[in-house]
């Protein structure tokens, strides 16, 4: 097997074993050793980003089955494959994230029998825990069709629109219950983010995150894998993306407003540099930008304004997570580079399958529509795909 | 009834018997080193902390409704009928929820342990439940910690704010509203602030909070299920409709494509 190395496979090489590394840390050294985390600052990165906004980037799963399977919107059905693949890769990938953060990970069964209602984290607990099985069902088509099973499929596509049900309030559920969790902490979280509507808002910005994701992985795909959405199907996500993140604004604002904290918006502080950070990425940006016509119909401006949501919704949550709990803890936290490498590991897995994914399983549209036996290969560029060739590389 | 602990700082000699005894208690190191420490952490629960000629302990407030207990998924904290906040051990699974929310700060972590738990006072529940004060109200020489029923205690410390020259105190019982009230009570004759309490605590329990939001989770899920389900069909339905018409006409060979996958 002789390998071509290219700048993406160098990269993802160096993330594992950079990854690899720190897990042996993790776990043979202890949490103190492994990461800047103390008794004033509990939880960091791994809570902050790997679960908080890896449950964010997974939203596309719940908010395009509903729309194509509850609303009937039939147009987009060729996101539906991309979006529950992206939702179940994510939320496997926050369960393992999880196993690093907890400080007894072998007991990560015990909300299961231990049970306390009280608590936002055990509803959570729960609600991943039954997603994630619901996503592994409603992912299964595309494998079983792959190896001809059915019996099977018939099984499961008798069962599909309760499991969407299930699925849409599940999803509902745990992301509004991510921004409960800091419901608990009003003197401790920052008033910018600190607000009882915080389920609302991280419920509203899932959604507005799924969509802005399901725009990015296409334009991706569309990149490295020759596979793309067609541009009337982007655009119709895009428009809206634009209500959603109205709504979200304006509500936003109104919060804001009512709670008298509008006016800390211009009085210099660290958290107001961030918030103002937050808000031009997550609201003044893509608002702009998806506005114009030009943009809505453009590839190009489609997938910066996705980027921009994506990064903006990114930051409200290290925001809720980290940023805002900072003052009041009185410590400044950082992450240690072993926090990063396995987030940066875990991410770079997230890539990985993705790709060997939409490889291997028909996930993405074909020419043909329906039934496609072999492998869809081909109808790739020779250069410039990197995740491609690694699995070429594989395969040999 | 609930029993609690009554600590006056202005009786306060600074001898640090009560840290002492609660490392005796809790089987933990004591020595000069430790003694200086002012920080509550996973091997001094208790501390006295110095300014000058004035002192005031830290320990855990053992909440009348707790945050930790309330948000721990799995019970391993717990407030007993009897006053402490308990902690087991066996059913922790180290998430650090209970840090995040305690107003006090007051949970610390194993952080050097490859298998960490959580610790803090427990207001040495086995003693009370044994009808003994706590250790610490045990060693004290000057009764500044006391132990008793909390109610009674609450009585006597507001007697003492009433019976002595105004001054002598802060006209603040720490402990005595704070989110909802807490087994401990705290008087001081200088402002907590200086000795790093929050005074702008909310009067309600914190619980209060994510559970408003919680509750309404059971009625959600039928209704959210019935929603879903009737737009479902009325979305659906529609097609059904097409779908007849078209086959009865026979002129339009088909309805909109794309079966549910």
């Amino acid at each position: 097997m002789k390998i071509k190395w290219s700048f993406w496979k160098v990269v993802f090489v160096f993330l594992m074993a950079a990854g690899l590394y720190a897990t042996a840390v993790r776990f043979t050294q202890g949490l103190g050793h492994s990461t800047n985390l103390s008794d004033q600052f509990p939880w960091g990165l791994w809570v902050g980003f790997d679960v908080l906004c890896g449950v964010m980037l997974a939203a596309g799963g719940f908010t395009l089955t509903a729309a194509v399977h509850i609303l009937n919107i039939r147009r987009l059905q060729p996101i539906v494959r991309p979006a529950i693949l992206t939702a179940f890769l994510g939320y496997l990938l926050v369960c393992l994230a999880l196993m690093y953060d907890l400080g007894r990970p072998y007991r990560i069964w015990h909300p299961l029998v231990m049970r306390n209602p009280h608590s936002v984290m055990f509803e959570v607990a729960y609600c991943v825990m039954l997603y994630t099985t619901v996503l592994a069902l409603e992912f299964s088509p595309i494998v079983l069709e792959r190896f001809h099973l059915d019996r099977a499929l018939k099984v499961i596509r008798a069962v599909l629109i309760p499991l969407v049900i299930c699925g849409v309030i599940l999803s509902t559920l745990h992301q509004s219950s991510l921004g409960s969790l800091y419901l608990i902490v009003p003197e401790k979280l920052h008033p910018f983010w600190y607000s009882p509507l915080l389920p609302v808002f991280f419920f509203i910005s899932a959604i507005a995150v799924g969509l802005a994701m399901t725009i990015f992985e296409s334009s991706l795909s569309s990149k490295y894998f020759g596979r793309q959405l067609e541009l009337p199907i982007l655009a119709e996500l895009g428009r809206v993306l634009l209500v959603v993140l109205l709504v979200y604004g304006v509500l936003r604002f109104e919060d804001l407003l009512h709670r008298g904290v509008l006016k800390m918006l211009f009085q210099p502080s660290y958290e107001m540099y961030v918030f103002w950070i937050e808000l031009g990425l997550s609201l003044a940006l893509p608002l702009f930008l998806l506005s114009q016509r030009s943009v809505r119909t453009s590839p190009g401006g489609l997938y910066l304004a996705a980027v921009s949501v994506v990064l903006g919704f990114i930051a409200n949550r290290l925001n809720v997570s980290i940023t805002g709990l900072e003052t009041s803890s009185h410590t400044r936290y950082i992450p240690k580079w072993t926090e990063i490498a396995v987030t940066g590991a875990i991410m770079a897995a997230g890539f990985m399958l993705f790709s060997l994914a939409v490889k291997y399983l028909r996930i993405f549209p074909t020419a043909e529509g329906v039934e496609v036996e072999e492998e869809p290969s081909g109808a790739i560029g020779t250069e410039a795909v990197p995740a491609t060739q690694f699995l070429e590389d594989v395969r040999d | 009834m609930s029993k609690g602990l009554l600590y006056d700082a202005t009786m306060c000699i600074g001898c640090k018997a009560c840290e002492q005894a609660c490392a005796d208690k809790n089987k933990l190191p004591y020595t000069e080193a430790i003694a200086a420490e002012e920080e509550q952490s996973d091997h001094k629960f208790t501390v006295v902390v110095t300014r000058g000629e004035k002192f005031m302990r830290h320990l855990c407030m053992n909440c009348a409704d707790p945050a930790c207990a309330s948000v721990c998924p799995v019970g391993a904290l717990r407030k007993t009928a009897a006053g402490p906040v308990i902690y087991e051990e066996d059913r922790c699974m180290g998430c650090r929820y209970c840090m995040a929310a305690c107003p006090f700060g007051v949970p610390k972590y194993e952080w050097n342990k490859l298998l960490p738990r959580i610790r803090k006072c427990t207001m040495c529940a086995d003693r009370v439940a044994a009808g003994q004060p706590t250790a610490c109200a045990e060693a004290c020489p000057t009764g500044a910690t006391k132990f008793g029923e909390h109610d009674d205690l609450l009585l006597e410390a507001r007697q003492r704010v009433w019976n002595n020259p105004r001054g002598k105190y802060v006209d603040h019982i720490l402990g005595r509203f704070e989110v909802g009230g807490t087994s401990v009570l705290l008087m001081s004759s200088v402002p907590f602030e200086q000795f790093g309490y929050r005074t702008d605590l909310p009067g309600d329990p914190l619980p209060t909070l994510t559970y408003r939001v919680l509750s309404r989770i059971p009625d959600i899920v039928p209704l959210g299920g019935v929603l879903l389900g009737g737009v479902w069909w009325i979305t659906h339905r529609r097609e059904e409709v097409a779908a007849t018409e078209g086959q009865q006409a026979q002129s339009k060979p088909q309805p909109p494509e794309g079966k549910i996958r």
